[in-house]
């Protein structure tokens, strides 16, 4: 028996009054929601995945867009996303792909945690007129420091190791050329060059219109080592070696040959329209011995004058894995969080694997500070950091810096529809359709992702002049500036907080 | 040191391989073209990431990671080879008069190794190629499982020497989606892995492998005759989106 179609996700429709029959809505529309028929403009509401493009090119507001318009039978657990992805299942007998970041309900611990400011005692500092110090340096730090004397002058003797120098303790993570455009990556790359701080380059190679920012870009070695060679590890300002991703911890990524144009098959150094397949593991690691021999090779190659580091998703053992990666050589350790965004990852992966951000760099600082190896590495906070505050807070837990993606993206236009892995993104991010490309024009998305990068460290110092701290290194791992609001006594001991009004 | 002309010789006994490594860049950058390595016991990463032309004589056993993004050099190795020979190399050749172990030519995009012995583990992992870059892997005597797994380009060629079958173990080319496996003799589907077929070889195939197999007889002091006119076995993808089927869209 048929299972029939499933209710619209979405309706859209024109008001007949309102509309000019410009046809903006038909040129916007990559999915074919609208069509011109003679005085009207007719709509077919099931391809539409609500990104909203049409309603931002309307000149007249006269298209309206509404989640959900048929009603299933309510059910507390039977949700109309469950029904429907058992009814493509039913169909299919395949793994369900989903784009974005994990779209299961759970509770936000950002949004359990208050910030502290000064009151009467130690009073706040205004950052008007004080100077705030943001600037961060990722990298190992030196456990001690030897000096010797010579001619009456002090001379420093340690031989400190290589550092990343932000002036935000902001940066945007990996989002590889091919999962979005190089319109894209180029916006991004202009951004954080304009705001002195990093980006990550993905592991789709880096191109070469992107080589006058190659000062600012973290170069990624993948399972996959896709456009990695010598050259190119070599143009990157650190290498980061991505072991598992927050969206989907413990597989692998493939990137269809549909995606793989021209350009792309360049800078991965794989043949036009191949599928690029990233293995699960590195073939080369196997164990942490075998992790610090990749580090090491990697320091080796560039005669260790880059910072490496290690990307993991937060799971369960992260502190632990935290503490092997800090002994390995590795200058920093990158925490990807469950919350974390994606190109295409399989929903049950997305949803259910890996744990939240805030517990995860929490537990890792922690357990790097119990072993007394916490100079050994900087951390990097990432997946799901959404406002300023979630910066501060991450920071205050633990973290010396965080990666931003989706919100970057958000920057650019992405109205996070999550149906990236079509490869149709009417923003022109993720997408390799020159005409798509094309509308993303990266002297305006660079100025709104600096715009971005700018507002939020000027509300971080903000929060910071507020809570009488002048200096980032204040701040990080400064858990006594936060409390739990409603959480419970085991996520407050895994945070090291206490709970408001204590 | 001793310096020969353009020639020099380093004894390496008990030295670091990060020291060994910038002995031998400012030995290269000064334009020496043949550095001779004694007593190399273990050292990792020889040549790491190293360019220019250079050859470089390795007397010993190396340790894991020789030649690793290497862009051009040429290493000869008299001694065994640790893991992962070759790990993302990009072009130049590595010789080895002696068995290598587990993951060799990982990732590799370019240039040419040869093994005079045996293999371990998932040799030739995830080579790949792209215009005129296309990987070589020869490997004179056997190679154990998981021979070209996810490979994605070039050429991996087990020629089965020393009267021993080239291949003992399952799993070759488990995932390959791209690239060619040449084995001498004949390879049951048991020893397939998911997503390899296997084909007789062509005459024209046959004309692509003989001048590299005379190569490797020549780097070794062999007889290539046995080898020319011997049955091979070729195994491809069976096709070139293994993964396609696997997954259906959320919407």
């Amino acid at each position: 028996m048929s299972i029939g179609s499933v209710p619209l996700r979405y309706r859209i429709s024109v008001d007949r009054d309102q509309c000019m029959l410009c046809g903006r809505c038909v040129d916007s529309c990559p999915y074919g929601v609208f069509r011109k028929e003679g005085e009207q403009i007719h709509v077919n509401s099931r391809v539409c995945v609500a990104c909203h493009r049409c309603i931002s090119m309307c000149p007249r507001d006269a298209i309206s867009l509404v989640e959900r318009p048929v009603d299933y039978r309510s059910h507390p657990i039977w949700t109309p996303q469950v029904r429907e992805a058992i009814y493509n299942q039913a169909r299919t007998g395949k793994i369900i792909l989903s784009g974005m970041g994990n779209a299961q309900d759970y509770p936000v611990i950002f949004d359990r945690l208050v910030l502290d400011a000064c009151q009467v005692t130690n009073p706040s500092i205004d950052p008007l007129r004080e100077p705030m110090e943001l600037r961060t340096y990722l990298g190992k730090k030196p456990s001690h420091l030897n000096f010797k004397t010579v001619e009456g002058d002090t001379v420093l003797q340690t031989i400190l190791s290589p550092n990343l120098m932000l002036e935000t303790p902001i940066m945007i993570g990996h989002m590889s050329y091919g999962a979005i455009s190089l319109n894209a990556q180029q916006s991004l790359a202009r951004a954080v060059t304009e705001c002195g701080t990093f980006m990550g380059t993905g592991e789709g190679g880096l191109h070469e219109s992107l080589y006058p920012f190659q000062d600012h870009m973290i170069v990624q070695v993948a399972s996959g080592r896709f456009g990695v060679d010598i050259n190119y590890l070599e143009r990157g300002a650190a290498i980061e070696i991505k072991i598992g991703q927050g969206a989907k911890p413990g597989i692998g990524g493939h990137l269809p040959g549909e995606k793989v144009c021209a350009d792309v098959s360049c800078t991965r150094m794989i043949p036009e329209g191949s599928d690029a397949i990233s293995p699960a593991p590195h073939h080369d690691i196997y164990s942490i011995e075998d992790l610090k021999q990749l580090v090491r090779s990697l320091k080796e190659a560039t005669e260790w004058k880059k910072p490496v580091f290690v990307k993991i998703a937060a799971v369960h053992n992260s502190a632990a894995i935290a503490a092997g990666i800090a002994r390995s050589s590795a200058d920093a350790v990158v925490i990807d969080g469950f919350r974390g965004g994606t190109g295409a990852a399989p929903r049950v992966f997305r949803d259910h694997v890996g744990i939240p951000i805030e517990a995860a760099v929490a537990s890792v600082d922690a357990k790097l500070r119990s072993q007394g190896i916490r100079n050994e590495v900087s951390i990097i906070a990432s997946g799901g950091i959404r406002e300023s505050a979630d910066v501060a807070k991450v920071i205050a837990l633990g973290a010396d810096a965080v990666y931003i993606g989706t919100a970057a993206l958000v920057a650019m236009g992405c109205r996070v529809c999550g149906t990236c892995y079509k490869g149709l993104c009417p923003w022109g991010i993720a997408t390799q359709r020159p005409d798509l490309v094309a509308r993303l024009d990266p002297d305006y998305a660079s100025v709104n992702v600096a715009n971005l990068i700018h507002a939020w460290t000027l509300e971080l110092s903000e929060l910071m002049g507020a809570a009488g701290i002048n200096s980032i290194e204040s701040l990080r791992g400064n858990r006594d500036r936060l409390r739990g609001y409603l959480l419970d006594e085991n996520i407050m001991k895994v945070l090291d907080i206490k709970t408001v009004g204590a | 040191m001793t310096e020969l002309q353009d020639a020099i010789r380093i004894d390496t006994s008990g030295m670091h391989y990060t020291p060994l490594n910038r002995a031998i860049r400012a030995a290269v950058t000064s334009g020496v073209r043949r550095i001779h390595l004694d007593n190399i016991m273990g050292q990792r990463f020889i040549a790491d990431g190293l360019r220019g032309n250079v050859e470089i004589v390795i007397n010993g056993v190396p340790g894991g990671d020789l030649g690793m993004f290497m862009s051009g050099p040429t290493c000869i190795v008299y001694g065994n080879c640790e893991h992962a020979p070759g790990n993302t190399m990009d072009a130049g050749t590595i010789v080895i008069h002696g068995n290598a172990g587990d993951a060799v030519a990982h990732s590799m995009r370019g240039g040419m190794i040869f093994v005079r012995d045996d293999i371990g583990y998932r040799g030739g992992i995830h080579m790949k190629q792209y215009q005129e870059k296309r990987p070589l892997l020869i490997v004179g005597g056997s190679a154990r499982a998981f021979l070209g797994e996810y490979m994605a380009g070039g050429l991996i060629l087990v020629l089965g020497r020393k009267g021993r079958s080239p291949l003992l173990e399952r799993g070759i080319g488990s995932g390959i989606h791209g690239g060619k496996i040449i084995i001498r003799g004949d390879v049951p589907d048991w020893n397939l892995g998911v997503g390899a077929r296997v084909d007789k070889m062509t005459e024209e195939e046959r004309g692509e492998i003989n001048p590299l197999i005379e190569k490797f007889a020549c780097y070794f002091g062999l007889d290539p005759q046995p080898f020319l006119t011997d049955p091979y076995s070729i195994i491809t993808p069976s096709s070139a989106r293994p993964f396609a089927n696997k997954y259906t869209w959320e919407v």
